[in-house]
């Protein structure tokens, strides 16, 4: 029977930045290349902070395989780069666009449904070419295996498909890394959380005091979010402002935050208000999980004739301001097409898998997922007496001291600027909130903004999101309900909160033989699919049929 | 592979569209015309022929020139190669036999295809008869109330799973030799299993989006005499048929009484609500 299945020489699942990547390369090289893409559109499913690099170390950036895509695609260049260091209502700025710009050839703000979907296009016709194609509405649910060995994919809305060589660039939640056991999901510390607000800003020149072709990225850290580890970001689109934060995970956890709360803490602070436009006009919220490229980015991203390419391999590098995962996952994707093409015409195709892993580290890409001088200090830097110790000295008389005298000598901002030092930060409490908080207090300005920003309820915004809601077939499946499994989600998931009923999860008091208990339940309808809860629940998750669920219209 | 749908143009029954006279009668003129929607099974099924197999899809309709319009959504609707429409007043007032004869002298003009598909009944007149009866003017061999079909192009075969006696509880599968008919059931449902097949569908869509827009550069007419046919035999003169009246069905009687309180009415509203009170038990 598996004779007769349809057979490929490449497939390529998602058709984010990573798996257009793969496919151009794919296809110039002439081979036969399906791309599966499980949104109505590409885009639909994506979410990004967010800023696309290109490169000058890397060997290959976006626009050297779509020539196109930044006079089509893309919102603005970054030409302007700062950090924000908050505590309370005073603000220490210090200029960021040396690090910015350290081996950036150039840099845009994306909106990934504009760009993905555009994107999408050019594959198709490049791929049609070869004899392959895009297909949207598809979704890939698992490896085709035959006695052991992987050979291809199953889809749920087509037959299953053979494949010479295998690109899983099917995003964070990968569910053929998965079912490859090449990437699972099971601690909070290896993963970061992003909220974002698509906002209107028809007036960005004037605001920014910037051209048309400018853009300017600001960064915010410090006591902005009642000390769940993260930083905030606003970047500057054509007519809109992309504002969010990150955090990491355990972090959030820890605190019981609500993520869509942190966000509004972000907005409503005068640090940023002053760039929003009265009265507030939030055009889409949105979240993702990020993977900690440090932590988990897999060292040997390949299994049979598999290859595992960005988020689905963990390739998000996010290091202190550093924060890079698109332009690798097209170098990855890159590489691995070019990978399989040099092992065909060697007549090896089953090498593919470990030349696109030997390229990875020859490249240099490895080397910036996972920074050997970030694991060499590690073991140090997050234990949590060094940590104490630090935050300590910090917030002391003598910290704040050395901190003005280093400002002083302007060292403070150029330490900040220092991709070898940003290589570095530990992911500890110092570097997110302590040493920004000391910073701005020491040394900053009080800030203050008459716009008064009211950011819509998570029910508003639930509500302004698009689905396609698959009912009756939820695609996740709450394994334990118990509160000890599972409670975290109430307030981690980005679209629940506790005392609120219209989210995905909630905590609900059962009463039965006169004894109550407390259990989690889960109504999927509202999902964004961004897999905060298959970390920090027990869950069996998978996605949404192909084209069902959300629709991002921003991204 | 070539097939030929047959489609018919009637009136827009859903709610907004159609208008009817005081007497209940049906007012043409004011009624938009639209395709009639059993039709889009039979396009559906040809349209999957096509993306399985290659080749042509035509659609051929019978009526006045503005069905132009009507051949347009099935062009727009499964990206038709060609369209053809018979039109003239000697064509018009056709009962299900002579509008028969008609099409399959159209058919048989253009070259007998390898499958005709009809779809199952049209929304005003209800026979379902046209479809059988042109097939038995082609004197080709005839399916009807299909729901699956797969087209063996090497052995020329055609296989169709069917509704017996239209009834969903029990189907069969059966076989003929091309060419056929195929009467296609709204039970039909397209069955794209493979990417080959859904690129296929892709790339039709792609390069027909343009052609629908100039529908009228693929539409060919044809009237009586193009078709060399007889006025005797065709239109309103060749039709067998006599409708001896027509019974409007009459509106049926609402069963519940309905009382109209106005919502200005503080006290009406108060009654009212003590009356629902009894009801907001939560059952």
């Amino acid at each position: 029977m598996s004779d007769q299945y349809e057979q490929y020489e490449a497939v390529v699942v998602g058709a984010g930045p990573g798996g257009a990547a793969a496919a151009a390369k794919l296809a110039d090289e002439g081979i036969e290349t399906l791309v599966l893409e499980r949104g109505v559109k590409a885009g639909a499913k994506n979410v990004s902070g967010g800023l696309l690099y290109a490169e000058d170390s890397a060997p290959y950036a976006i626009d050297n395989l779509y020539p196109q895509i930044r006079t089509e695609a893309t919102e603005r260049p970054i030409t302007e780069y700062t950090i924000q260091n908050v505590a309370g209502s005073t603000v220490k700025e210090y200029d960021l666009t040396r690090l910015h710009e350290h081996d950036t050839r150039w840099s845009d703000a994306v909106l990934r449904r504009k760009m993905d979907s555009w994107l999408a296009e050019r594959v198709h016709e490049r791929t049609r070419e070869t004899g392959g194609g895009l297909l949207n509405g598809i979704k890939v649910n698992g490896l085709l295996r035959e006695d052991g060995e992987i050979v291809g994919v199953t889809c749920d809305e087509i037959d299953p498909i053979r494949a010479e060589f295998i690109v899983a660039a099917d995003g964070v939640n990968s569910e053929l890394a998965r079912d490859a056991g090449l990437m699972n999901w099971d601690e909070p510390e290896q993963w970061f959380q992003g909220v974002k607000a698509t906002v209107e800003a028809p007036n960005v020149n004037d605001r920014f005091d910037i051209g048309p072709q400018e853009g300017v990225a600001h960064l915010f850290s410090g006591d902005l979010f009642d000390g769940v580890r993260g930083g905030g970001f606003c970047y500057t689109n054509v007519d809109t402002l992309s504002i969010g934060a990150v955090f990491h995970l355990d972090s959030l956890v820890e605190s019981a935050a609500e993520p869509h709360e942190l966000l509004n803490a972000l907005l409503e602070h005068p640090v940023c208000s002053q760039w929003i436009d009265d009265p507030y006009r939030e055009v889409e919220y949105a979240a993702k999980l990020v993977p900690d490229s440090k932590k988990v980015a897999h060292p040997d991203p390949q299994s049979d004739r598999l290859v595992l390419v960005g988020d689905a391999a963990g390739q998000m590098q996010a290091q202190g301001p550093i924060i890079k995962g698109m332009n690798h996952a097209v170098t990855a994707g890159a590489l691995a097409g070019e990978a399989f093409a040099a092992a065909k015409r060697r007549g090896e195709p089953s090498s593919a898998g470990e030349r696109y892993v030997e390229r990875l580290y020859e490249s240099g890409t490895m080397a910036k997922l996972r920074p050997k001088r970030y694991e060499r200090l590690r073991p140090i830097a997050e234990r949590e007496r060094t940590t104490e110790v630090v935050d300590r000295l910090l917030e002391s008389p003598i910290g704040r001291f050395g901190v003005r005298a280093l400002d002083a000598t302007g060292l403070l901002e150029r330490l900040y600027s220092s991709p070898f030092m940003s290589m570095s930060i530990p992911d500890t409490q110092t570097p997110y909130v302590t040493l920004p908080t000391v910073i701005a207090e020491t040394l900053g300005e009080t800030v203050s903004d008459d716009t008064v920003v009211d950011p819509p309820s998570l029910e508003q915004r639930i509500g302004e999101l698009t689905y396609d809601t698959d009912i009756g077939n939820p695609h996740i499946e709450l394994l334990d309900n118990s509160v000890e499994a599972s409670g975290a989600a109430v307030t981690a998931c980005p679209v629940s909160a506790s005392e609120f009923g219209g989210g995905c999860y909630r905590e609900e008091t059962i009463a039965s033989n006169g004894t109550t208990k407390n259990v989690v339940s889960l109504d999927t309808q509202p999902c964004i699919e961004c897999g905060t809860c298959a970390v920090v629940a027990d869950t069996a998750w998978e996605h949404p049929s192909g084209g069902r669920g959300i629709e991002f219209r921003q991204g | 592979m070539h097939s030929i749908v047959l489609t018919k143009g009637v009136p827009d029954f859903r709610e907004g569209q159609v208008s009817f006279d005081e007497d209940g009668h049906l007012e043409r003129g004011k009624t938009p015309t639209v395709m009639n929607p059993n039709d889009e099974h039979a396009l559906q099924a040809a349209l999957q022929t096509k993306v399985r197999h290659g080749g042509r899809v035509s659609v051929m309709s019978m009526g006045p020139p503005g069905y132009g319009d009507v051949l347009q959504e099935a062009m727009e609707s499964v990206y038709a190669d060609d369209l053809y429409l018979l039109s003239d007043r000697e064509l018009a007032a056709a009962d299900t036999w002579a509008t028969a004869i008609a099409l399959s002298t159209g058919i048989e003009k253009l070259g007998l295809p390898d499958l005709v598909f009809a779809g199952f009944k049209t929304a005003d007149g209800e026979t379902g008869h046209t479809g059988p009866q042109t097939c038995w003017a082609l004197d080709i061999p005839m399916i009807t109330h299909v729901t699956e079909l797969s087209v063996d192009s090497d052995e020329r075969r055609v296989r169709a799973r069917r509704l017996v006696e239209g009834d969903v509880a029990e189907v069969e599968t059966v076989e003929a030799p091309l060419p056929a008919c195929i009467v296609v059931d709204p039970e039909f449902e397209s069955d794209y299993r493979t990417a080959g097949e859904q690129l296929a569908l892709k790339d039709l869509r792609e390069t027909t989006a343009e052609r629908a827009v100039e529908y009228d550069q693929h539409l060919t007419t044809w009237d009586h005499s193009d078709l060399n046919l007889d006025p005797d035999y065709i239109g309103l003169d060749g039709s067998p048929t006599i409708v001896s009246s027509v019974d409007p069905i009459p509106k049926p009687p609402a069963e519940r009484e309905a009382t109209m309180v106005d919502p200005g009415d503080e006290e009406a509203m108060g009654e009212l609500f003590d009356e629902m009170a009894a009801f907001s038990g939560g059952a």
